[in-house]
């Protein structure tokens, strides 16, 4: 019985200070300015304050930037969605020459990283007239292997029968995508979609490489140009740091099932 | 199944494919070849202004690289980061999953929420964070060292700390997923086999090392091969943190690739790092899965 609370309080302990970081940039957040650098340092505000978020919003324009970045990472999802969907059920289900070839070099792509092509990558985009616009950002989201492979992965397990019953009855290979397989699939939708989302919206390296105007900045190379700036106003980048973290923590939180269930069937891959 | 159906399937096969497949092929199969190219090239600011100046020079770039300090203390400090951050995480990650499979464990879901978090935070956001955590008058790091009696480390200001505070952090930040594959390994160990090793007497430590590890084998291995492709991609934590300093003493070879790319825009010498990270990565991965068959976990 004490065994059995130890564990429990220990595993309490270790949680506790995982979450360390993140309760605290809340709490410093809500702090006055300057309040967060005396000794011994404040865990709470002693009178709690929204100003460094009103600052943020009247003096540094982050609405603009929650904005860009949403409408990126919404962007990124729905068109990786319609890219990806069709060719994970295709993969799996319809069969024409030379399917199992492509499927087995996309798999063994998968090993190549994204950030060996950056640099052609960049210059092909700018030959395309694309550097410096949200299309820019949201190229690199359309070509995600792990979206089909994912959904390959689910659609095996549809029935082939069912399929063959819609075909015989005359429906169009777009209809039974639509009707049949899509309702199956809705779980791992899903899934995908909280991926390429919180995917897209903690991405750093490549929008900060494509997206030279400020006014186009999303979140994550806004806070970064940001806190080179104020160094010293730690309450101020606290609140920034809430506003950026605090949308995708909260999708996390409501759809953490869907989340960690698509992280194992993706992970056993190998 | 008539002919025209199968014509049908197979028209609907290709078509549902071509956009993604078109996608693939510009956006990741053209660029990564084209890297390999544009490696043996001098392409640098004047040729993006007029093509005309680009030339072809062999291996030129490879060739300055391997004679650049620069590149080789990047390096470095990746190896740095791979030798010392893959053992360490893994190692966080399968001690914080035997924690949350524990029989005897309550409201185990909570907890691995908890410790699942830091990996779906915005690694920019709490990159700063961490600046302000590792701070050293103000920071609480410093101050909880103080209540145990040392004194006060400028982390991110001297070159010998710079790089294993990043380190922590990047553990803190990465250790959930590999928990959650871990967890999912851990499961699938059936539990009669280690009431087995108990009634025979063998104690958590010999369980642990004879009955759970051999079953869990394969998943150290992916959870590995995984970190090592991670820690070689380090960039956003440096370029927040440290800006690769004090003294260069954390910049890494994604952020070397990134400052001969798009600061000083030699994207010749660029592609070529980026075509020695991607060997570095394969040839690491090959060791490991080498290691891993003469260990007989695979």
């Amino acid at each position: 019985m004490i065994r059995r609370y130890a564990l429990t309080g220990f595993a309490a302990l270790v949680a506790l200070l995982v979450l360390m970081p993140i309760i605290w940039m809340v709490s410093v957040s809500f702090m006055a300015p300057g309040e967060a650098a005396t000794f011994p340092p404040p865990l709470f505000p002693s009178d709690p304050t929204l100003e460094n978020y009103r600052t943020l919003f009247s003096s540094y324009g982050i609405g603009r930037y929650l904005i860009n970045s949403m409408v990126v990472s919404s962007l990124a999802t729905l068109l990786a969605l319609l890219f990806v969907v069709p060719a994970g059920y295709a993969f799996a289900k319809l069969r024409f020459s030379g399917r199992d070839a492509v499927f087995q070099a996309l798999v063994a792509a998968m090993v190549v990283p994204g950030q060996i092509g950056m640099l052609p990558l960049f210059l092909e985009l700018k030959a395309m007239g694309l550097v410096n616009s949200y299309a820019g950002a949201l190229v690199p989201w359309l070509a995600g292997i792990f979206g089909i492979f994912l959904v390959r992965q689910f659609t095996l397990s549809i029935p082939t029968e069912l399929l063959e019953a819609a075909r015989i009855d005359g429906a169009s290979e777009g209809l039974i995508l639509r009707k049949i397989v899509l309702p199956a699939l809705k779980p791992v939708l899903i899934t995908l979609a909280l991926f390429i989302f919180l995917g897209s919206w903690n991405d750093f390296m490549w929008p900060l490489i494509i997206l030279a105007d400020q006014d186009l900045y999303t979140l994550p190379v806004a806070l970064a140009a940001l806190s080179r700036e104020h160094v010293q106003d730690n309450e101020l980048m606290m609140a920034g740091s809430v506003v950026t973290v605090l949308p995708v923590l909260v999708l996390f939180l409501v759809l953490q099932r869907h989340y960690l269930d698509g992280l194992l069937a993706g992970s056993v891959k190998g | 199944m008539s002919l025209t159906h199968i014509r049908a399937e197979a028209r609907a096969g290709w078509m549902m494919t071509a956009p993604a497949l078109t996608a693939i092929g510009l956006f990741f199969v053209l660029p990564a070849l084209a890297s390999l190219l544009l490696s043996f090239t001098d392409f640098d600011i004047y040729a993006l202004a007029n093509l005309n100046n680009l030339r072809f020079i062999g291996l030129d770039n490879y060739q300055r690289l391997v004679t650049n300090p620069l590149f080789w203390q990047a390096m470095g400090n990746t190896m740095w980061f791979v030798l010392f951050g893959v053992p360490m995480v893994v190692i966080a990650s399968l001690a914080a999953a035997l924690l949350i499979n524990a029989k005897t464990l309550r409201w185990r879901g909570a907890w691995r929420v908890a410790l699942f978090a830091p990996f779906v935070t915005t690694l920019v956001a709490t990159a700063v964070v961490w600046n302000y955590l590792l701070h050293t008058r103000y920071g609480l790091i410093n101050y909880a060292l103080g209540l145990i009696g040392v004194a006060p480390v400028d982390w991110l200001g001297n070159p010998s700390t710079a790089l294993p505070a990043i380190l922590l952090f990047v553990a803190w930040k990465s250790f959930g997923y590999n928990m959650i594959i871990f967890l999912a390994a851990l499961q699938a160990v059936p539990r009669d086999l280690e009431d087995a090793a108990r009634v025979d007497g063998a104690n958590a430590w010999m369980r642990f090392r004879h009955v759970t590890l051999p079953a869990i084998a394969p998943t150290v291995l992916l959870v590995a091969i995984l970190t090592v492709a991670g820690m070689f991609q380090l960039f956003a934590e440096p370029y927040v943190m440290t800006q690769g300093g004090p003294a260069r003493s954390t910049v890494t070879v994604l952020y070397f690739m990134f400052e001969e790319g798009f600061k000083w825009w030699n994207l010749g010498s660029g592609a070529a790092v980026a075509f020695i990270l991607f060997l570095c990565i394969l040839v690491v991965t090959l060791i490991q899965l080498k290691v891993a068959r003469r260990v007989g976990a695979i």
